[in-house]
C-alpha cells in the first residue's frame, strides 16, 4: 500500500541541492486528511499572510514555508514572548501519484490548506467482474 | 494570619490582590504553582483551564501609552473568540471548531488542537477599560489597551534644597 504523506524528518531531513541560508525555522503544526480523491494538508502559520507563503513540489518532496510579517508596534518593548520569531518551514515526502498541476492552496487566518488531488491511477476503482 | 509584604505588580505577574497568607495557604499555593501546567509568569496564581489540546501562545508589548497583547490563534472565526477584562486580568477564551474527524476521510495525521480554551493573563499595570481594541488578522489576535493615567511613566522633578 502506498504511504500517504510522510514526514521526511522521520528518516533523514531532506536537503535541497543548495542550502540558501543557515536559518532556524519552526515546524508548523499540520493536519493531514485523506479522501478518496484528494489529500488535504492543513498547516498552522499564524502571523503569515498570503504573500509570505511559499509551497514547492520537487519530485515527491513538498516544501512549505511561511514568512512571518507581524505589524510593527512603534515605541513599544516586547517584554514577554511565547511565540517564536523564526519563520515556518516543513518538508514532506508525498505520494508520487499526485496530480502536481492541480494542487490547490488557500490561506485564511493563518491556516494554509493544500489540496493535493490524487492522480487517476491512485483513486480507488471498482473492477467489474464479467 | 501572618502579614506578607505587598509587592507592586511591575512586569512579571504577582496578582495585585494577593492576600496575606496563613502558613496553610502558603503551602497549598506553593503546591498549586508547582502543579500548574503552564510555568508562565503571566498566569501565576490564576486559573488557566487546560483543555484537551493546547493554549494560544501570547506575547506582550509594553508601550508608553498602551499595552498590546498578541495571541496566536490560527483558523478561528471572530465570533468564536471571547475577550474579557476584569480586575486587571485579561481572559481570552473561545472554541476552535473543527476536528480530526471532521473530514470525510478522517485525519491520517493530527497535530492541531481543537475545542474550548481559556487563558487568563494578569496585566502588569492598570489599563483604561473603556478603550480596548481587538483585531484578528492572519490568525493573530491583537488586543490593545490604553494604560490608565496613573500607570504611565511620568517625569518627577526633584527639588534640591
Amino acid at each position: 500500500m502506498n504511504t500517504v504523506v510522510n514526514n521526511l524528518e522521520q528518516a533523514a531531513p531532506a536537503q535541497p541541492a543548495a542550502i540558501e541560508c543557515e536559518c532556524e525555522y519552526v515546524r508548523p503544526v499540520v493536519n493531514i486528511y485523506e479522501t478518496p480523491d484528494t489529500y488535504v494538508l492543513e498547516a498552522e502559520l499564524p502571523g503569515v499572510n498570503k504573500a509570505g507563503v511559499s509551497v514547492q513540489l520537487e519530485g515527491n518532496v513538498l516544501t512549505v514555508e511561511g514568512r512571518r510579517s507581524p505589524p510593527a508596534l512603534p515605541d513599544t518593548e516586547l517584554f514577554y514572548r511565547e511565540s517564536s520569531a523564526a519563520d515556518f518551514r516543513r518538508v514532506f515526502q508525498v505520494d508520487p501519484a499526485i496530480e502536481a498541476a492541480k494542487i490547490g492552496a488557500r490561506m485564511e487566518q493563518g491556516i494554509l490548506t493544500l489540496t493535493l488531488p490524487k492522480s487517476d491511477a491512485a483513486k480507488p476503482r471498482k473492477i467489474a467482474v464479467a | 494570619m501572618t502579614l506578607t509584604r505587598w509587592q507592586r505588580p511591575d512586569g512579571y505577574g504577582l496578582a495585585p490582590w494577593r492576600r496575606s497568607l496563613s502558613p496553610q495557604d502558603g503551602l497549598s499555593q506553593l503546591l498549586q504553582s508547582f502543579a500548574g501546567v503552564l510555568d508562565s509568569p503571566l498566569d501565576a496564581g490564576l486559573e488557566t483551564q487546560f483543555p484537551d489540546g493546547g493554549l494560544p501562545a501570547v506575547d506582550m508589548h509594553d508601550g508608553k501609552e498602551a499595552l498590546t497583547v498578541r495571541a496566536e490563534l490560527p483558523g478561528m472565526k471572530k465570533e468564536d473568540i471571547d475577550i474579557s477584562l476584569e480586575g486587571g486580568v485579561l481572559t481570552l477564551s473561545g472554541e476552535r471548531k473543527g476536528g480530526c474527524d471532521s473530514e470525510s476521510g478522517g485525519a491520517s495525521h493530527c497535530e492541531r488542537w481543537f475545542g474550548r480554551f481559556q487563558r487568563s493573563i494578569s496585566l502588569p499595570c492598570r489599563v483604561d477599560t473603556k478603550t480596548i481594541k481587538a483585531a484578528y488578522t492572519d490568525g493573530v489576535l491583537s488586543i490593545t489597551m490604553a494604560k490608565a493615567e496613573e500607570a504611565k511613566a511620568k517625569k518627577i522633578k526633584v527639588q534640591f534644597n
